[in-house]
């Protein structure tokens, strides 16, 4: 086993990045993801064949990423809300010519320029598109440190396997806060990608990575080919985490710091008798719809937890198919809600009725 | 068992180091811990706090809303947190910086002269590791023992020099 090692949540996707064989990033800093870059920048041109690249924009720096992408690489870019927002244009592109490419937001509150604050409310933008057009990423939701490093080498598996980009959406207290955590010691496997750019040698045909098709029939093919895809991606890629659900009543839904929170809160509604649950999606792109439903069944309330004005609520009234009451406990603006706020959510979806 | 611990402070003072080098003591026990800072657009002499979670068990939340044990070493931090403290809780105050006694009388309070006794060992910089030796002597929130090893992982090997100075202020504190 690897020895345990402190580091920052935003070090850790940096250096799991590293041993996932992800030898170049480009960026662009802003708070509360810096350390990442700054990680990037101190490693990578120690590394033979690294490439640390501080862009002129976030913009400059999704299009690196495109390029690289393109030849079969594992790449990625970083950065948090307002820098994420510059980069859509970039990640529809991505979407579009069906590349693997890592997207990191540590995200910070909003909208506008916003606060440096931690935030969960670019869920919509992360699962929803965000840029222009039919496509999705594969959305990676870490609750601790050690998630930030698995997830980031698990993101890089999926983007490759699925050929689509991924995203690891973390927050600004996923990044900044330090807990033990075990990095990968051997290197990951990697697959064949006979798609890729890399200098034909007058030995095959060559390849041509692009996202535009002015004739609307094949257009339409690539999207619909992309779809399938994606419900392969729906069908294995699900994952979540469940915590004291078989006998739950109350149930709650919480990600990344929002899960941590919740944990605390259900923990003491099950001192005090009620029956809480929590359920944990790991993955909001594909988001654990069956996990909703079968709540849905033997719980009489759900509660979204979230860091935004309520956002993946809508998925989960979806999922559930509205067959019990969806409520929100949630902040805002780069605030948290405490454990006690989540409890009293959660006294008062069971109704004093223990 | 779990402890939750508040260091706060101003910028400069050494809080984060403080919690971070709790926080690489309690990984030497193979405890569960967190540590978590404020952020912001800080600086030098502004305010600093941070958050450091030890426990027999995985941490839930990472924040410090109801500190077990609060360390204080200026006054803003202590008219800010001393309500928050559980009950029973125990309060450690820099008596060199803050003139006022701590009000509660349900916790139990500690007040050392830490920014004096480090200017009288030479290192004035070192009040937050004197604080530290004296919270782990009466909390025994990690074990004393071999706390050198623990200095090995938050000093770096470039300032190896500082390792000595930061063991004496620690035992400064400890033996307070």
């Amino acid at each position: 086993m690897a020895e345990k090692v402190l580091m920052k949540g935003n070090e850790a996707i940096a250096e799991a990045a590293i041993r996932a064989g992800c030898l170049h990033y480009f960026g662009y800093p802003i708070t509360p993801q810096t350390e990442l870059a700054a990680y990037m920048a101190k490693r990578m041109p120690k590394i033979e064949g690294g490439v640390f690249l501080q862009a002129e924009s976030e913009i400059a720096a999704i299009n690196m990423v495109y390029g690289v992408a393109s030849t079969g690489k594992r790449v990625m870019t970083s950065s948090s809300s307002p820098g994420v927002s510059l980069k859509q244009e970039g990640i529809s592109y991505i979407a579009g010519a069906d590349l693997p490419a890592l997207i990191v937001n540590v995200q910070r509150g909003g909208p506008g320029l916003g606060g440096i604050q931690p935030s969960q409310s670019d869920y919509f933008q992360a699962t929803k598109g965000g840029g222009h057009g039919d496509y999705h990423l594969i959305v990676l939701t870490p609750a601790s440190v050690q998630e930030m490093a698995d997830l980031t080498g698990l993101a890089f598996d999926l983007a490759d396997k699925y050929r689509m980009p991924a995203m690891l959406l973390a927050d600004g207290t996923m990044g900044q806060m330090m807990e033990p955590v075990e990095l990968p010691e051997t290197a990951p496997e990697m697959i064949e990608k006979p798609w890729a750019v890399t200098g034909t040698k007058m030995q095959r045909k060559h390849n041509i990575i692009n996202s535009l098709y002015l004739v609307p029939e094949e257009l339409e093919k690539t999207n619909f080919e992309r779809y399938e895809r994606y419900a392969q991606v729906e069908k294995n890629e699900v994952r979540y985490e469940e915590y004291m659900m078989d006998d739950a009543e109350i149930c709650v839904v919480a990600f990344g710091i929002a899960a941590r929170v919740s944990r605390n809160a259900v923990v003491e509604a099950r001192k005090q008798g009620i029956k809480a649950g929590l359920i944990r999606p790991i993955t909001i792109w594909p988001f654990p719809k069956e996990a909703i439903a079968k709540a849905a069944t033997h719980c009489k309330e759900i509660i979204s937890v979230e860091l935004s004005m309520g956002q993946m609520i809508e998925d989960i009234a979806l999922a559930s198919e509205c067959r019990v009451p969806v409520t929100l406990c949630n902040r805002a603006g780069g605030m948290i809600p405490s454990p006690d706020q989540v409890f009293d959510s959660i006294k008062k979806a069971a109704g004093g009725n223990k | 068992m779990t402890t939750q611990i508040l260091i706060a402070g101003f910028g400069g003072q050494g809080v984060l180091f403080a919690g971070k080098f709790l926080a690489y003591k309690a990984l030497l026990e193979n405890k569960q811990l967190s540590w978590l800072p404020s952020y912001g657009p800080e600086m030098r002499g502004g305010t600093a706090n941070c958050s450091v979670i030890i426990s027999d068990e995985p941490v839930g939340s990472p924040i410090v809303s109801k500190p077990d044990v609060l360390i204080v070493m200026n006054l803003p931090s202590l008219d800010k947190y001393e309500d928050a403290v559980v009950p029973g809780g125990k309060i450690f105050v820099d008596s060199t910086l803050i003139e006022r006694k701590v009000n509660r009388t349900d916790v139990e309070v500690h007040y050392i002269p830490a920014t004096k006794l480090a200017n009288d060992i030479n290192a004035p910089t070192l009040a937050n590791m004197i604080m530290i030796g004296k919270v782990i002597k009466e909390t025994g929130v990690v074990p004393y023992d071999n706390i050198d090893k623990a200095l090995d992982k938050v000093v770096s090997a470039r300032k190896a020099a500082l390792k000595e100075i930061n063991f004496k202020a620690l035992d400064t504190g400890y033996n307070n």
